[in-house]
């Protein structure tokens, strides 16, 4: 048998998740179908006064995708969880936080990816400019990885618990409020013609945050869940 | 002589203890409440520029202040049963969580009484009143995902989790007033430069503080003997007590 090291182990969590989900297509465009309805509903919304839906887009755009992104956490382990490979990837010798690392990397990729590369043509349609289209392109870069590392502590807690759907958004959602703050306001500081970089540099240090401290929690979350 | 720091740590002699302390902590808060209010409402002057409505901040300061307290103290307590797997640990966080929620509440509800005579709004969108908010939902979410999952065991386990990493938020809370520079007036309590209020005023500010202590801890350890009960209850000495009671 071939010994796997440490990132051996972390591609391999990585290319099983990305092939799960070629294989099922349907839940990532479902994801990103949700992020484009729950925008387009804004201007119907609104009104569509081009001068108000430039003045909203960044908040709109943000919140948007943090509801996507919190709908697909969903996914992000039940699949593993019903079928037992959870319980399997428990016991592998490599640390668990890696392995979390890597699920939530696959995830991110499917379910984040997609939204942050969407996200520009929306942000057309609501009137945006060519810089705050970049700034929105760089923080939603920086900010959906974040809301995936954080979401996954809230997603292994809440594993096999009744209501869960519900349960996860209120967990989840308080603990995005700074990405969220901080994203749509580097969007908003560039429509005005401030600089974004304080802001973008602040998310940047989130996402290190996020990076060094959510796949150990959420490692531990798991430990708790399938005791 | 060694002394052994875990005695108390046990349900069994941690239960005659809280029943013996609660009376002390309900007298000295009914005490200090009236002292307090009765300083803050009809000695302390009369602000010179918020008139009398200011008065509400003896009931509003505080209880912001144990909103975030006992956050901080319910995430310490939830690590410490996680790492020492210590059962009254994880009770006490079960048990501070409510008296926390009800005066991060308080503080809203009172901010906005104070808010509509001095800003014309009962609400702004404020940093600090933001985070407040935040804070009440980090409590709720604590009391949901623990009256979701049956299993007592993992229940405590998992909102500890949820309340170690909500944690992370309180220092966000704080900081918030330099991040963001907005309506709210700035803390005029420092460590560092003499406090800009006439003295009576922050005597019964810290007098109603200490109150807001004693209620919290006797309501708390009230909670926890309930606690204790309802998760020992197959266990001999809690059937024994039971049977006691009913002789």
């Amino acid at each position: 048998m071939k010994r796997v090291g440490m990132s051996g182990a972390l591609m391999l969590v990585l290319r099983r998740d990305l092939t799960l989900a070629v294989r099922r297509m349907s839940d990532v465009l479902t994801t990103l179908f949700f992020f484009v309805i729950v925008v387009s509903l804004f201007p119907l919304g609104v009104g569509p006064e081009m001068d108000t839906l430039r003045e909203i887009a960044p908040g709109v755009i943000w919140v948007a995708a943090l509801l996507a992104s919190m709908l697909a956490l969903e996914r992000l382990f039940s699949g593993d969880y019903r079928d037992g490979s959870l319980e399997q990837l428990l016991l592998i010798p490599q640390p668990l936080s890696l392995l979390v690392l890597g699920k939530v990397l696959a995830h991110w990729l499917v379910s984040g990816a997609p939204l942050v590369l969407m996200a520009p043509l929306l942000g057309m349609l609501l009137g945006l400019s060519w810089d705050s289209l970049e700034v929105l392109l760089v923080t939603l870069l920086l900010g959906t990885p974040v809301m995936s590392l954080v979401g996954a502590v809230g997603a292994a807690l809440t594993l096999g618990v009744r209501g869960r759907g519900v349960l996860l958004a209120l967990l989840v959602l308080p603990l995005y409020i700074p990405v969220l703050i901080f994203g749509a306001g580097a969007v908003e500081a560039s429509v005005s013609g401030l600089g974004a970089g304080a802001h973008v540099s602040l998310l940047g240090a989130l996402l290190v945050l996020a990076l060094c401290f959510a796949p150990l929690a959420t490692a531990a979350a798991l430990k708790i869940s399938m005791e | 002589m060694s002394i052994n720091w875990f005695k108390y740590a046990s349900p069994v002699s941690f239960y005659p203890l809280a029943g013996r302390l609660i009376p002390w902590f309900v007298v000295v808060t009914v005490v200090l409440l009236f002292i307090g209010l009765y300083l803050g409402f009809f000695v302390a002057p009369t602000d010179y520029q918020q008139g009398e409505a200011y008065r509400i901040m003896f009931v509003h300061v505080p209880a912001a202040w144990m909103s975030m307290f006992i956050y901080l103290v319910m995430a310490a307590y939830a690590g410490l049963g996680l790492i020492f797997n210590t059962r009254l640990s994880s009770m006490m966080a079960t048990a501070l969580a409510p008296t926390g929620a009800m005066f991060t509440f308080l503080a809203l509800w009172t901010g906005a009484l104070w808010g509509k005579p001095m800003w014309g709004a009962w609400w702004v969108w404020d940093a600090r009143l933001t985070s407040e908010l935040i804070l009440l939902f980090l409590y709720l979410g604590f009391m949901s995902l623990q009256a979701a999952i049956d299993d007592p065991r993992r229940a405590a386990r998992a909102s500890a989790l949820l309340a170690l990493v909500g944690a992370v938020n309180v220092p966000i809370i704080y900081f918030s007033v330099k991040w963001w520079n907005t309506l709210h007036q700035g803390a005029s309590i420092s460590f560092d430069k003499a406090p800009s209020m006439a003295t009576t005023m922050l005597v019964a500010m810290l007098i109603m503080a200490v109150a807001f202590w004693t209620y919290t801890i006797a309501v708390v350890l009230q909670r926890v003997r309930c606690e204790i009960l309802e998760r020992e209850r197959h266990s001999d000495w809690v059937i024994a007590l039971v049977q006691e009671k009913q002789a």
